[in-house]
């Protein structure tokens, strides 16, 4: 009943993970391995597509705010993209666009990114 | 709407048919898919409460959910015997400290308030702890 992907691809000296179907308690873990991997492999240049995800609970919420920090203490950022309105609204209702930069699409993320340097 | 129940293992895997289940009785009571979505997933936040906190993830464990129209009222019950504890103890994180902190976790109870027009605990010591929560029916 798990239905709940990941996949991850390197774009422009960005990661890129995609997310696909619900984020919730159950699946949160799987996202949390996968940043810890990321972290461990020193990419710290991150974009969640989420173009495909369906839904997410405060369990998938925690997964974004439980890295943030280190993230950017190492120079890098969890940057967002691709939302439907549903998701967008559970991360607007607590005021998480305030902390986390959300893209339309995701070229504009990976863009932001390599503006910088 | 028929008063329905559905009673699952206290497992997180169990969340998607929480949501189905739920879903399916908001929208027979004639709520639109934006609401649909609030009500699914302050039950998930509720149910996950009860599997983390009140079971600590013993998956022998039973939530029952109780879903009805009453006078205007579409309400959803949450029944376990696991942990008890003092609902007037929980806190609501302050959202712009809370982000400004980096913190983590707490974010349910929030969701829930924020999500359904009413959220109330009963606890029966030793016996169960329940969670109503409410969402007025459309009109």
């Amino acid at each position: 009943m798990s239905e709940f992907k990941i996949a991850h691809r390197e774009a422009s000296n960005v990661s890129v993970i995609e997310l696909k179907g619900y984020l919730d308690a159950h699946t949160a873990p799987k996202l949390e391995e996968t940043f810890q991997e990321l972290l461990k492999a020193n990419r710290t240049k991150i974009v969640v597509n989420c173009r495909d995800l369906s839904y997410i609970s405060s369990a998938g919420l925690g997964v974004f705010m439980a890295f943030i920090e280190d993230v950017r203490n190492r120079s890098g950022d969890i940057k967002l993209s691709n939302m439907s309105k549903k998701v967008y609204n559970v991360f607007d209702l607590l005021g998480f666009p305030l902390l986390y930069e959300i893209f339309d699409h995701e070229a504009e993320a990976i863009k932001k990114f390599n503006d910088k340097k | 709407m028929k008063k329905q129940t559905l009673k699952i293992d206290s497992r997180t895997d169990q969340l998607v048919a929480v949501r189905d289940f739920v879903s399916r009785a908001a929208y027979a009571s004639g709520f639109d898919d934006e609401e649909v979505s609030k009500i699914a997933l302050a039950v998930d936040e509720a149910c996950t409460n009860v599997i983390k906190h009140a079971y600590r993830y013993d998956s022998k464990r039973k939530i029952t959910i109780t879903v009805q129209d009453s006078n205007g009222d579409f309400e959803v019950l949450i029944v376990d015997t696991g942990r008890q504890f003092d609902p007037s103890k929980i806190q609501l994180p302050n959202m712009k400290d809370y982000l400004s902190k980096y913190k983590r976790g707490g974010l349910g109870v929030y969701l829930m308030k924020s999500l359904m027009d009413k959220v109330e605990y009963h606890i029966e010591p030793g016996k169960q702890n329940r969670v109503r929560l409410v969402k007025h029916l459309p009109r």
